[in-house]
C-alpha cells in the first residue's frame, strides 16, 4: 500500500500531514508555502468547468430555497422568483409542526456526535492495533471487514432488525447510533495512516519508561495520529449526517428521526391524503441540512491546515 | 402457520445467541391467546373507564385531532398516534414488527388494497367479536366490502373512502370548447382534441399505476382476481380487462398521456398550469388539490365518472384506508372502542370536517356535507358529485392477498406499454404471471 | 484474503514500524472494533446464511430447503440481468469518475490553481446531500417538461433524448453517481498525494524535470495504492447500487424495474415480496462474487507494484 517511492528518512518524527500515508518527513516546510508556482488561469478554468457540474445541482437548490410553494411551479428553475421567501421559508421550516424540524436537528447532532465521533475513535484504536501490534487472527481481520462489506446491505436490513429488536433496540437512538459506530473505510485509513504515523522508536521508549500501552497510545499517539482522524471524523460525520436507509427500518417514532428521514417524510406528504404539500419547506429544510455540513467541513479543513502548521513549527 | 415462522425465528436466534433465544420465547406465547374474545359495549366501556395506553401507527394527519378529542373525552385513556411512514414504508414496519414479535401497535392504517394481506397473515384480528358485523349500515358499500378482505369476518373499519369522479380543469375545458365526457368514448375524444389544439396539454396524465388500472378494471366490471381462502386466481384475458385496455391503448399509442409521475412536483406543477387538465381519481383528490396546486383555485371542478356505456351509473373505488386492529395488541377492549369512536361516533364528524372523505352514510349523508359550497371548486357543491358515485361502486371486486407484491411489480410489466412498444394487454398477460409465479411461489393453489 | 491490503506494498527497506509483539495487546485496541462490528455486520450475515437455508411460505410456514435457494439464484434470469447491468455500469462508470478524481486531485495538489480550497470543498459538497434532496435536483435537471432539459429543449428548438427513458436511464444515474462521489474520491487522492515527501518535487525540478514527468515519475506512483482501495471501495460501491436507482424510479417508474441492480431486487424481494430467505441467499451470493472481484483487483494492483 506504500509507495516504491524512495524516502528519506533520517530522524523520525511524527508527521503532521493529512492523508493515508504519511511518511516522516525531513523537510518541515508544507509545499504550500515552500513552492511558490506560477498560478495558471488555463488550469483553474479548466477545472471551473467540474465545478460548474458539481455546483448546478446545488444552485438550483439555492435558489429554490427562496420560492414559495406556489412559486416553485410558476417560476423558472434556475432563476429567481418575484417574491424572495427565503426567510419566511426558514421561519416556516423551523415552526412546521410544532418546530419538529429542531427536534430532527438535535437528534442528527446527537447521532453524529456519539455515531461519528465514536466510529473514528474505534477506527483509530483498530488501526493503530493492526499497525503497532502483531497478534492472533490479525490478517484475518481486514479480510473479515472488507468480505462483510460486500455483502449487500438492503437485504441485511430485515435480519438486522429482528435482532435489535430482540435486544430491544429498535425505535431507540440505539439502533442509528450502534451502526454508525463501523466505519471500514475509517479502519483502513487510520491503519495505514498509523504506520508511518508513529515512529516505533518513540513507542519503545514509552514502554522502557514503563508506560502501559494505552497510556502511550492516549499521550502520546493520539496527537501524532490528530490528522489521520480529522479526514475520518470527516467522512464519518457526513455518512452519519446522511444516514437515511438504516433509520427507515429502525425508527417508527417521528421523535427520533434524523434530518434525512424527517424531510423524506415532509416530501411523502405530498402524496397523502390530507397531507400538506411543503415541497418549499423541504427544499429549505435540505438547504439547512447542508449547511452545517459546509461549517463542520470548513472547520475541520481549519484543523487540518492548523495541524500541518504546527508540524512545520516543531521542524 | 405463524408458529412455523416464529420457530424458524427462534431458531434462527439460537444460532445467534442465547440470549437472544430466551427473549424470543418471551414472545412466542402471547399470540395464541391473544384471539379476540367476545366483548360487548359495557365490556368497551369499562376498558374505557379502566384506561390504559394504546399506540396507533397512521399516516394520516386528520387523526390528530380525533386523538386530542378523545383523550380529552377518556381522561384515562393514552393514546400515543405515530406516522410510521406512508402505506408501503408502514407495512413494511408492521411486518417486521410482526415477525419480531414486539413494537407492533395496536391499531394500524391499512389501505384497502394492502388488508387482505395481513388478513391472510393473520396479523389483524376479526372485528365480529365486537359486533363490528352489526355495522353494515354505518358504512358505504365500497368500503364495507373492503374490510371484508376477502374472508368472512371484518378485519378493519373503514377510515375514508374513494370513490372516484372527474375532476378537470374548467378554465381548459372552456378555452378549448370540450364538453365535459360522460362517457370513455367522450373521453377519449376530448383528449384528442384538447392534445391537437394544445401540443403541450394532455387530458390526463399517467405513467402506469396499478391502483389506478386496477380500478378501471373494476369499474368496467372486471373480475380478474378470484380469491377463495389459500386459492388464487390471476385472469386479465377477460370483458372487463379488455374494454379498459382497448381505450386506454389509444391514449397510450396515441402519446395522449402526460408523461409525467403521479405526485411529484412537476405533476402537481402540471395540475396548475393546466397541461395536465383533467384526472379520474378517488374522493378524496380535493384536498391534495387545495393543498398543492393554489394556482387552480377557482378553474377545477368535478364531474361523475365517464361510463363504459352511455346512461349507466356506475363506478369504484381508488385508494382509500381502513384502520384495522392488531392480533398482536395486548388491550384489544380498549383499542377497539378508539377504533369505534374514530371511524363511526365523533372521530369520524371531526375528521371529515378537517377534509377527509368519508366512508359513513352518516357523514355522507348529511346536508351540511352535501351542500357544502367550495370556493376552489367554483363554489360547485363537490360532495354531491361524489356522495352519488360512493353509492354506484360496482360490487363484487377482490384484491389479491398479495397485492402489495403484485403492486410493486406492475411497473416492471404493465408500464413496459408506456414507454417501449408493448401493449397493455401484452403487459398485463405479463403481470398476470408474475402474479401467479409468486403466489405458487408463496404455497398458494393456483387456479 | 484481502488483509494484505495495507501492507501490499510494504515498501523494500526494512519495514520501520514492523509489528512489535506477537501478544494479545493488538486485541484490546482491535476488539472494541471487533466487537461492534460483530454485532452490527457479521451476526446479521450469519443469520442471513442460515435463513437462506429455508423458505418460509405465506401459506405452509417455513420448511429447511438446504440449497435450493443458491441454486433457484443461480438460474434466476432477473438476478443475472441486474448482475449484468451493475457490471457494465462498473465498467464504464467507475473509470470515469475515478479518472476525473485523478485530474481533479492532481489540478489541486499542483499549486496552480487559483482558490483552490475553494475547488476542494466545492467538488466536495455533493457528497454531503441528503439523498431525497438529490431526487428533487435531479428530477428538475431531467425533466422534459418543466426541467433543464425541457427548458433547453424550448430554449433552442431541440427535442433532447429524455435522460429518463429506459435506454438512458442507466447512463443518468452513471451520472448522479459520478456528481456525488468524484469530490470523495478526489479527497482520497489528494490526501495521498499530500504524504509525498516535498524533496522529491525539489529534486526532481533541480534535474529539469517537468510537471508531465513529475506526475509521472512521482505522482502516479504515490497514488497507486489509494487509486487500489479506492477502486475496491467503488466496485463494491457499483455493485451495491441501491440508493439512486430506488430514488429516481419515483420519476422513472418503467424504467427502472423492480429488479434493476442486485441490491433493488433483493430489496423488493425481502420488503415488498416477504420472501426474507431468498432476498438474503442473493445478498450471499453478490456478497461471495463481489469480494472476489475485489480480491482480483488488489492482486493485479500488487503485481503492476512489484
Amino acid at each position: 500500500m506504500a509507495t516504491t517511492t524512495p524516502r528519506l528518512r533520517h530522524t523520525p518524527r511524527p508527521a503532521r500531514r493529512p492523508g493515508t500515508r504519511s511518511g516522516p518527513l525531513t523537510l518541515r516546510a508544507t509545499r504550500s508555502t515552500s513552492r511558490h508556482k506560477r498560478r495558471s488561469a488555463t488550469l483553474t478554468a479548466l477545472t471551473a468547468i467540474m465545478l460548474i457540474y458539481t455546483l448546478l445541482p446545488l444552485a438550483w437548490l439555492a435558489i429554490n430555497a427562496t420560492k414559495t410553494q406556489q412559486g416553485l411551479f410558476n417560476s423558472f428553475g434556475l432563476w429567481l422568483d418575484g417574491d424572495f421567501a427565503l426567510f419566511g421559508n426558514i421561519a416556516d421550516t423551523f415552526t412546521y409542526n410544532d418546530g419538529i424540524f429542531t427536534r430532527w436537528l438535535l437528534n442528527t447532532l446527537l447521532y453524529v456526535v456519539v455515531g461519528a465521533g465514536g466510529a473514528t475513535l474505534l477506527a483509530t484504536l483498530a488501526g493503530y492495533g493492526l499497525a503497532k501490534f502483531d497478534f492472533v487472527g490479525k490478517r484475518a481481520v481486514f479480510a473479515t471487514v472488507i468480505g462483510a462489506v460486500a455483502v449487500p446491505g438492503t437485504a441485511l436490513a430485515v435480519p438486522t432488525f429482528l435482532m435489535f429488536s430482540e435486544l430491544g433496540l429498535t425505535d431507540t437512538p440505539w439502533a442509528i447510533i450502534i451502526p454508525s459506530l463501523i466505519s471500514p473505510f475509517g479502519l483502513y485509513l487510520m491503519w495505514t495512516f498509523a504506520t508511518d504515523a508513529v515512529p516505533k522508536e518513540i513507542l519503545e521508549s514509552a514502554r522502557v519508561d514503563g508506560a502501559g500501552e494505552f497510556r502511550a497510545f492516549f499521550s502520546i499517539s493520539m496527537p501524532m495520529l490528530a490528522p489521520g482522524m480529522v479526514t475520518v471524523l470527516l467522512f464519518n460525520v457526513v455518512a452519519t449526517w446522511n444516514n437515511y436507509f438504516l433509520p427507515l427500518i429502525m425508527l417508527k417514532d417521528p421523535d427520533w428521526y434524523p434530518l434525512t428521514l424527517g424531510l423524506n417524510s415532509w416530501n411523502a406528504q405530498a402524496a397523502t391524503v390530507g397531507g400538506d404539500v411543503v415541497f418549499n419547506l423541504v427544499i429549505t429544510g435540505s438547504l439547512l441540512t447542508i449547511v452545517p455540513l459546509i461549517a463542520a467541513f470548513l472547520l475541520l479543513q481549519r484543523y487540518w491546515q492548523s495541524g500541518l502548521a504546527a508540524g512545520s513549527v516543531k521542524g | 402457520m405463524a408458529i412455523a415462522r416464529r420457530r424458524a425465528l427462534l431458531l434462527g436466534a439460537a444460532a445467534l445467541s442465547v440470549a437472544l433465544t430466551a427473549t424470543a420465547c418471551g414472545s412466542s406465547d402471547s399470540k395464541d391467546s391473544g384471539g379476540a374474545q367476545p366483548a360487548s359495549a359495557a365490556d368497551l366501556q369499562a376498558a374505557l373507564d379502566t384506561g390504559g395506553s394504546i399506540t396507533v401507527w397512521a399516516w394520516e394527519p386528520t387523526l390528530q385531532k380525533v386523538v386530542t378529542d378523545f383523550q380529552a373525552k377518556y381522561p384515562k385513556v393514552t393514546v400515543k398516534l405515530v406516522n410510521a411512514g406512508t402505506n408501503k414504508d408502514e407495512y413494511t414496519a408492521l411486518q417486521n414488527a410482526v415477525k419480531a414479535g414486539k413494537g407492533v401497535p395496536d391499531l394500524a392504517q391499512i389501505e384497502y388494497y394492502a388488508l387482505p394481506q395481513f388478513t391472510l397473515a393473520k396479523s389483524v384480528a376479526d372485528l365480529t367479536a365486537f359486533g363490528a358485523d352489526q355495522l353494515n349500515s354505518s358504512f358505504t358499500p365500497g368500503p364495507w366490502g373492503s374490510v371484508h378482505a376477502g374472508a368472512k369476518g371484518v378485519y378493519g373499519l373503514p377510515m375514508d373512502s374513494g370513490p372516484m369522479a372527474l375532476f378537470y380543469n374548467k378554465e381548459v375545458f372552456d378555452k378549448y370548447k370540450i364538453a365535459v365526457p360522460t362517457t370513455w368514448d367522450e373521453y377519449l375524444a376530448a383528449a384528442k382534441k384538447l392534445h391537437a389544439a394544445d401540443p403541450k396539454a394532455y387530458l390526463a396524465s399517467d405513467t402506469g399505476d396499478a391502483g389506478f388500472a386496477t380500478s378501471m378494471i373494476w369499474q368496467a366490471g372486471g373480475k380478474p382476481y378470484t380469491v377463495d381462502g389459500t386459492q388464487v386466481g390471476v385472469n386479465f384475458d377477460e370483458a372487463g380487462t379488455k374494454k379498459f385496455t382497448a381505450a386506454w391503448q389509444q391514449l397510450v399509442s396515441g402519446k395522449l398521456l402526460s408523461p409525467v409521475t403521479a405526485w411529484s412536483d412537476a405533476w402537481y406543477q402540471g395540475l396548475g398550469d393546466g397541461s395536465i387538465a383533467s384526472l379520474v381519481t378517488g374522493a378524496w383528490m380535493p384536498g391534495p388539490l387545495e393543498s398543492g396546486v393554489k394556482g387552480g383555485t377557482g378553474k377545477w371542478r368535478v364531474a361523475p365518472m365517464p361510463q363504459w356505456q352511455s346512461g349507466a351509473k356506475v363506478t369504484a373505488e381508488n385508494g382509500g384506508s381502513s384502520l384495522a386492529l392488531t392480533e398482536a395488541s395486548a388491550n384489544k377492549k380498549l383499542a377497539y372502542a378508539f377504533l369505534q369512536y374514530a371511524t363511526v361516533d365523533a372521530g369520524a364528524q371531526s375528521r371529515v370536517d378537517a377534509g377527509a372523505f368519508p366512508a359513513t352514510t352518516k357523514q355522507l349523508n348529511s346536508p351540511a356535507f352535501l351542500d357544502k359550497q367550495d370556493p376552489y371548486f367554483g363554489n360547485q357543491k363537490i360532495n354531491q358529485v361524489l356522495a352519488q358515485s360512493a353509492t354506484q361502486v360496482a360490487p363484487g371486486w377482490s384484491y389479491l392477498p398479495f397485492q402489495v407484491y403484485a403492486n410493486s411489480v406492475f411497473n416492471d410489466t404493465v408500464g413496459k406499454a408506456y414507454v417501449s412498444g408493448t401493449t397493455l394487454d401484452s403487459g398485463l398477460k405479463a403481470w398476470q404471471e408474475a402474479s401467479l409465479k409468486y403466489a405458487k411461489d408463496q404455497g398458494f393453489t393456483v387456479k | 484474503m484481502v488483509a494484505a491490503v495495507p501492507e501490499a506494498g510494504a515498501r523494500p527497506a526494512a519495514r520501520p514500524s514492523a509489528p512489535e509483539r506477537r501478544s494479545w495487546t493488538g486485541w484490546q485496541f482491535v476488539g472494541p472494533f471487533m466487537a461492534v462490528f460483530a454485532l452490527v455486520f457479521l451476526a446479521p450475515i450469519g443469520y442471513s446464511i442460515y435463513l437462506s437455508l429455508f423458505r418460509t411460505r405465506l401459506i405452509g410456514g417455513t420448511s429447511f430447503v438446504g440449497a435450493d435457494n443458491y441454486t433457484e439464484a443461480f438460474g434466476d434470469a432477473q438476478f443475472w440481468s441486474s448482475f449484468g447491468r451493475v457490471a457494465a455500469f462498473l465498467a464504464v462508470q467507475v473509470p470515469i469518475m475515478l479518472f476525473l478524481a485523478l485530474l481533479l486531485a492532481l489540478a489541486i495538489d499542483s499549486g496552480r490553481l487559483y482558490g483552490s480550497s475553494f475547488f476542494r470543498i466545492a467538488v466536495f459538497l455533493p457528497y454531503a446531500v441528503p439523498a431525497v434532496v438529490a431526487t428533487l435536483m435531479w428530477g428538475f435537471m431531467y425533466g422534459t417538461r418543466f426541467g433543464l432539459v425541457g427548458n433547453l429543449n424550448d430554449a433552442f428548438g431541440i427535442t433532447l433524448p429524455d435522460p429518463l427513458s429506459p435506454d438512458l436511464v442507466l447512463a443518468s444515474i452513471g451520472n448522479i453517481v459520478t456528481w456525488q462521489f468524484v469530490g470523495y474520491n478526489m479527497l482520497i487522492l489528494y490526501s495521498a498525494l499530500r504524504t509525498v515527501n516535498p524533496a522529491l518535487y525539489e529534486a526532481a525540478e533541480i534535474d529539469g524535470a517537468g510537471q508531465l514527468r513529475i506526475i509521472r515519475a512521482i505522482k502516479l506512483p504515490a497514488l497507486r495504492g489509494a487509486l487500489i482501495i479506492a477502486t475496491i471501495f467503488s466496485i463494491i460501491g457499483s455493485f451495491q447500487l441501491f440508493n439512486e436507482p430506488s430514488i429516481l424510479k419515483n420519476l422513472a417508474p418503467n424504467a427502472i424495474t423492480s429488479d434493476f441492480t442486485p441490491n433493488l431486487y433483493a430489496f423488493s424481494l425481502s420488503f415488498a415480496g416477504q420472501q426474507f430467505n431468498y432476498a438474503a441467499t442473493i445478498a450471499i451470493v453478490m456478497g461471495v462474487i463481489t469480494m472476489i472481484i475485489a480480491y482480483a483487483v488488489q492482486l493485479r494492483g500488487m503485481r503492476k507494484e512489484l
